[in-house]
């Protein structure tokens, strides 16, 4: 037994540190060539780094900003890189999040009379829910009629934000009805506060937990293992007899309930009530988080952090070096390209290696 | 009639495979020339190089008289060697004129003129006795016109060499004369057709020379009118197989599973049928080989013995159950093994490590891990087990399966089916693209599963290896049942003309008319 879980070290930690090696330089390689881009357009590309890395870990303060936008990527990530695992493309994050911070909102303020420690899981699992509904409408449609999820996912953003404005706009408009948002969650739904002194709350540990969730269900659990089967080989999927519809219908939900979560804890620990624009584009920053992270559970939590640290630490950047806050866009999307890049690279020099080692070995056979 | 094309010392070298060894082939012009052979006898690389696809390894091409190199399809169209594929290359969203002038360098480059090119579409069609619109669009033809519309764009692209690969294979027995008229009006007219097939009948009806190809080089090029049928089979099979037919050491036992009148009709039912009323039984302890070409509905009938596939009717009686009404998990889980035909594809998760493809067929039962989480370190244990048992070559139980060889994957896939102890087993293709050891290695233990009360259903379309194991034999042809043979009571000619579509009745009447009638003459 020991034997053979020290080779399962071996084979696979090779494996992850030479990914890790690769990815960190790759980001590195991208940093380097971003701060190229802002001395090329007239800053100076130290200050601005410097302004960067203070505004994202300089302090308690900065830190926790960090945090607060690390949360919600966190769960975008979980769940594209969820239905990436089932081989599906989620691409609905953006409305799946607005859906889970609508029913969060609406658990929040109209659930009353319940003490702290029963409503805000209450609404916490609303918030899943309402996530996980618009996602398996994604996942019944691909089911029942063959409907791309790529595109019924996309519509169905749209759709969300907009039903969004009309019940900010509407029924849910806070009395009198002058500024377009709803009232304050109870403050037995809001989350309390992680860091005193700073704007990270609980919602950060939830995502924690829910990455071990993530880790368990794939790689521990049965479900899990099919799950992954299937999106790595349909074939093989239909030909062990696994279940394909039913797991779509169940990653769908998941995948929807995950980025229901973003939106849910962003309302109850940052905003207290629903706006219109809750989201920055937390929903399309999962992909990037989950590509980066390589479908992973920790390279998901690196990516966020690195994603999280480019928003908090972005805006320090503007005011102090001047650099406009757009530049970091530019920057994250090198980042994207290097990481990819390098993992396709590292595939290829891999079976580059795996044929030479066969040829070697046909030789001396 | 005039040497139009000569292909001298081919040879073509794929890694591992000498695919084509020194292949010299010619055609006459006007001719309808076959080229007949079994898989993997080197038909479609042959003509792959003709029309430019592959490059070959070394040998020359001679078009009337001049050495030609193609670098493309394109070079070869030009040329005039057009090349219709098994599988079409149209896009059924355009209509016919359109598929016709992709790719067409005559006329504007800027305006498409449909209406010229339509006219001179009809204008070919009726001068070669075709009928086709062409105005309608692909989609919507049927597939033995969709055929004649990949005729006619090789034709309207200048094609002077057809070549038609198993073009019959699509076809209903009806389109299939109609595409032989056609072959014939295009050779009365100084068009020359090269004609790839392995049914014996067809070569016999409609070629004027047929070229056999096995293994890679040349057996003869011969005048039809010299050669039987009968004659033609023992080219292409060929080879004095020896079957040094495995030792028995106990009878077989009762039966085990009984197939009926199994059909399985195409996704439109007026497209003729994938099987056709089988009927068979598998006892215990017996290896049953269903033999043919590939392509004859071998893969259809695993599927839906399997549950992959529904059948459209029939039964399947296993141990008191019907087979095709249960789903591959109830199936799987009847003690029933299932050894897939493509290791890659299905047999294994290539990117999975060989612990997770040894738990692919049983995760969900109480043995992997108990309750909704699994016991991999039980799984690890197994496979380590397995992988010591098996003999499989890996560093470690936890390499991906895609970094293994094709050998030790196939014994990864033969050790878990094998290890599910199951009372059938249904292998398809089990050594295919093997070397000589490992395909040892895995006879051996279907032999051994035999002895231990085993049925077992053997889909090959290696001779060799149907002749030596099996102990009744089926052969399939377009989905139905030449004949059962054992081997030690058949020839490898008897094999090869079912293989070829002739019923084993035909053939043993046959032969007993012809000695009658010898025994008449004399």
């Amino acid at each position: 037994m020991k034997v053979l879980l020290s080779t399962k070290m071996k084979t696979q930690g090779k494996a992850g540190v030479k990914q890790v090696i690769v990815s960190f330089g790759a980001t590195v390689f991208a940093l380097a060539l971003g701060m190229l881009l802002i001395y090329a357009i007239g800053f100076d590309p130290f200050s601005a780094a410097v302004a960067m890395v203070d505004g994202a870990f300089g302090g308690k303060n900065a830190f926790g900003e960090t945090l607060v936008k690390m949360t919600p990527l966190i769960f975008t990530g979980m769940s594209y890189a969820l239905a990436s695992r089932c081989g599906l493309t989620n691409l609905g994050m953006e409305g799946q999040l607005y859906m889970g911070a609508l029913a969060g909102t609406a658990t929040g303020i109209y659930v009353s009379g319940l003490p702290a420690a029963l409503h805000l899981p209450l609404t916490i699992l609303a918030g899943f829910l309402g996530g996980a509904l618009w996602g398996l409408i994604a996942g019944a449609l691909k089911v029942r009629f063959g409907a791309s999820e790529i595109i019924t996912t996309v519509m169905l953003n749209t759709i969300a934000i907009s039903f969004i404005d009309y019940m900010v706009n509407g029924p849910m408009i806070e009395p009198p009805g002058i500024n377009c948002q709803t009232q304050p969650v109870r403050s037995t739904a809001q989350l309390p506060n992680l860091i005193s002194g700073t704007r990270a709350h609980w919602g950060f540990v939830i995502a924690i937990v829910f990455v071990v969730l993530f880790w368990l269900f794939l790689w521990r659990s049965k479900r899990g293992y099919e799950v992954r089967v299937a999106g790595l080989n349909l074939s093989a999927a239909r030909y062990s007899g696994i279940h394909t519809d039913k797991n779509i219908l169940l990653v769908m939900f998941l995948a929807g309930g995950l980025a229901g979560l973003a939106g849910c804890n962003e309302i109850l620990g940052i905003q207290i009530r629903m706006i219109p624009e809750i989201s920055p584009g937390y929903g399309f920053d999962g992909i990037a988080v989950s590509l980066i992270g390589n479908n992973t559970p920790v390279g998901i939590v690196i990516g966020a952090l690195l994603f999280g640290a480019f928003r908090a630490g972005g805006n320090r950047m503007q005011i102090r070096a001047k650099v406009p806050n757009a530049i970091v866009s530019v920057v994250q999307a090198l980042v994207i390209f290097a990481v990819v890049a390098s993992q396709m690279l590292l595939d290829k020099w891999n079976e580059y290696q795996m044929k030479k080692i066969n040829r070697q070995e046909s030789e001396v056979a | 009639m005039g040497v139009i094309l000569e292909m001298e010392n081919i040879c073509k070298q794929f890694p591992g495979v000498l695919a084509n060894d020194c292949i010299c082939f010619s055609v006459k012009e006007g001719e309808v020339h076959a080229l007949l052979g079994e898989n993997g006898a080197g038909k479609s690389t042959l003509m792959n190089i003709l029309c430019g696809l592959y490059k070959p390894t070394s040998g020359e091409i001679r078009l009337e008289g001049e050495t030609v190199r193609f670098n493309s399809a394109r070079d070869a169209m030009e040329r005039g060697i057009g090349m219709v594929h098994q599988h079409f290359m149209l896009i059924p969203t355009m209509t016919v004129t359109e598929n016709c002038l992709i790719g067409d360098k005559e006329g504007s480059s800027i305006k498409l003129d449909r209406k010229e090119a339509g006219r001179r579409l009809k204008e070919l069609a009726e001068r070669y006795g075709m009928e086709i619109d062409p105005d309608a669009i692909v989609g919507t033809l049927s597939v033995g016109e969709m055929q004649r519309v990949e005729i006619i764009k090789a034709l309207f692209r200048g094609a002077k060499i057809l070549i038609l690969d198993e073009p019959t294979a699509v076809l209903t027995p009806q389109e299939a004369r109609a595409l032989f008229k056609m072959i014939r009006a295009l050779t009365d007219n100084q068009f020359t057709v090269i004609f790839i097939s392995h049914k014996l009948d067809e070569v016999k009806e409609i070629s004027d020379r047929v070229t056999v190809l096995r293994l890679g080089t040349v057996v003869g090029t011969y005048d039809i009118d010299q050669c039987s049928v009968e004659e033609l089979a023992r080219l292409m099979v060929g080879r004095d197989i020896h079957f040094d037919a495995v030792t028995r050491q106990q009878p077989v036992g009762d039966t085990l599973l009984e197939v009926n009148n199994l059909s399985l009709h195409r996704e439109k039912s007026n497209e003729g049928k994938l099987l056709e009323d089988l009927t068979f039984e598998v006892h215990k302890g017996e290896i049953l080989g269903i033999a043919g070409v590939d392509g004859n509905g071998q893969a259809e009938l695993v599927e839906c013995l399997t549950g992959i596939r529904s059948a459209s009717s029939g039964e399947a009686l296993y141990q008191g159950k019907d087979l095709l009404k249960l789903s591959t998990r109830d199936i799987m889980s009847n003690d029933v093994s299932h050894i897939p035909q493509d290791r890659q594809k299905t047999g294994l998760v290539m990117p999975m490590t060989l612990v997770e493809n040894f738990a692919l067929q049983d995760y969900y039962k109480k043995d992997f891990g108990k309750g909704a989480l699994m016991n991999w370190i039980g799984v690890e244990e197994r496979s380590a087990k397995l992988i010591q048992d098996f003999s499989v070559k890996t560093p470690s139980p936890y390499e991906l399966a895609q970094n293994l060889s094709g050998g030790n994957q196939q014994k990864v896939v033969v050790a878990r089916e094998i290890s599910r102890q199951p009372k059938l087993l249904i292998a398809m293709h089990p050594t295919r693209g093997l070397d000589v050891g490992a395909v040892e290695y895995i006879h051996n233990q279907l032999i051994d599963q035999r002895d231990k009360g085993v049925g077992i259903v053997l889909v090959s379309t290696e001779m060799e290896e149907i002749m030596r194991l099996s102990d009744r034999i089926i052969v399939l042809y377009e989905g139905r049942a030449m004949g059962c043979v054992r081997p030690s009571e058949t020839t490898v000619e008897e094999m090869g003309l079912m293989m070829g579509g002739r019923t084993l009745d035909d053939i043993r009447k046959g032969s007993i008319k012809e000695t009658s009638v010898e025994e008449k003459m004399m």
